[in-house]
């Protein structure tokens, strides 16, 4: 197996661990790491691209994947944010129990 | 492949599925920041230096720290006694199957060995610099503006909303 292949088979488990993470679990913040966990597998996927494609002085692959750290970033704040409002008026973070957009 | 890929790949992936599983969500949160440690230091073996260290100060630094917040403060730590679990949980983990071997089976199926397998790419933090200040400055700004939208948003939807306000 190329180094390439070996690395997007890693990306391809983790994102498959976050997907079953944030299909699976009640718990709202659990499903926001699952989500993270998604979006931390396509960053290693873009790097790795980036290492062994064929023009990395252009840092293309590179530049994606911080620009989507950032952005991940600022969704994990809102997120968080958006758990910690509802849980004020609902009073859980169960996602069953969640049920009414009704403040 | 090295010793060292193996063994930083069994790190994330462990770190990964424990903190989808674990049951208490204190639990889930360091082993999430295990994952991301593993990540970057994945990172650092695919000589990508500024990622790696990025990853260490934004997701080991803040988006932890930030997941251990919200836990704590939504008394997220206590463990239900229905389960952790949803009622279509098995569904979830047929569709998750589905999607790694659909992903599994493209990897395998279609990568060839690229030109650079071999030869190290020369990047400096120099080189970074000057790209996202010149070739890349319009979507540094367009992160800046999300960045500061972001905080901004999270601070309103978090804030305590007024008495009077309900009704």
């Amino acid at each position: 197996m190329t180094p390439l292949a070996s690395y997007l088979l890693v990306a391809a488990l983790l994102f498959s661990i976050g997907l079953a993470g944030a299909l699976t679990r009640r718990n709202a913040i659990l499903v926001l790491i699952g989500i993270e966990l998604m979006l931390n597998a396509a960053n290693l996927n873009l790097i790795a691209f980036w290492r062994y494609g064929p023009n990395p002085e252009a840092l293309t692959g590179m530049m994606f994947a911080i620009f989507s750290i950032a952005v991940a970033a600022a969704e994990a704040a809102v997120g968080l944010g958006l758990v910690i409002a509802i849980y004020r008026s609902a009073h859980t973070t169960d996602l069953e129990q969640i049920n009414r957009m009704k403040g | 492949m090295s010793i060292v890929f193996y063994l930083l790949a069994a790190l994330t992936l462990v770190g990964g599925l424990a903190s989808v599983t674990l049951k208490n969500t204190v639990h889930c949160a360091l082993a999430l920041t295990v994952a991301f440690a593993g990540l970057a230091l994945l990172f650092l073996t695919l000589d990508a230096q500024f990622a790696g260290f990025a990853q260490i100060l934004v997701y080991v630094g803040a988006v932890a720290i930030l997941v251990v917040f919200a836990i704590l403060l939504t008394r997220g730590h206590e463990i239900p006694i229905d389960g952790v679990f949803s009622r279509t949980w098995i569904v979830g983990l047929v569709i998750a199957a589905g999607v790694f071997a659909v992903l599994g089976w493209a990897v395998l199926a279609s990568v060839h060995a690229l030109p650079n397998e071999l030869a190290v790419p020369v990047v400096t933090v120099h080189d970074i610099g000057n790209a996202l200040v010149g070739h890349y400055v319009l979507p540094l700004e367009i992160v800046a503006l999300l960045l500061t939208a972001a905080t901004i948003g999270a601070v309103m939807v978090a804030l305590h909303e007024k008495e009077g306000a309900k009704q």
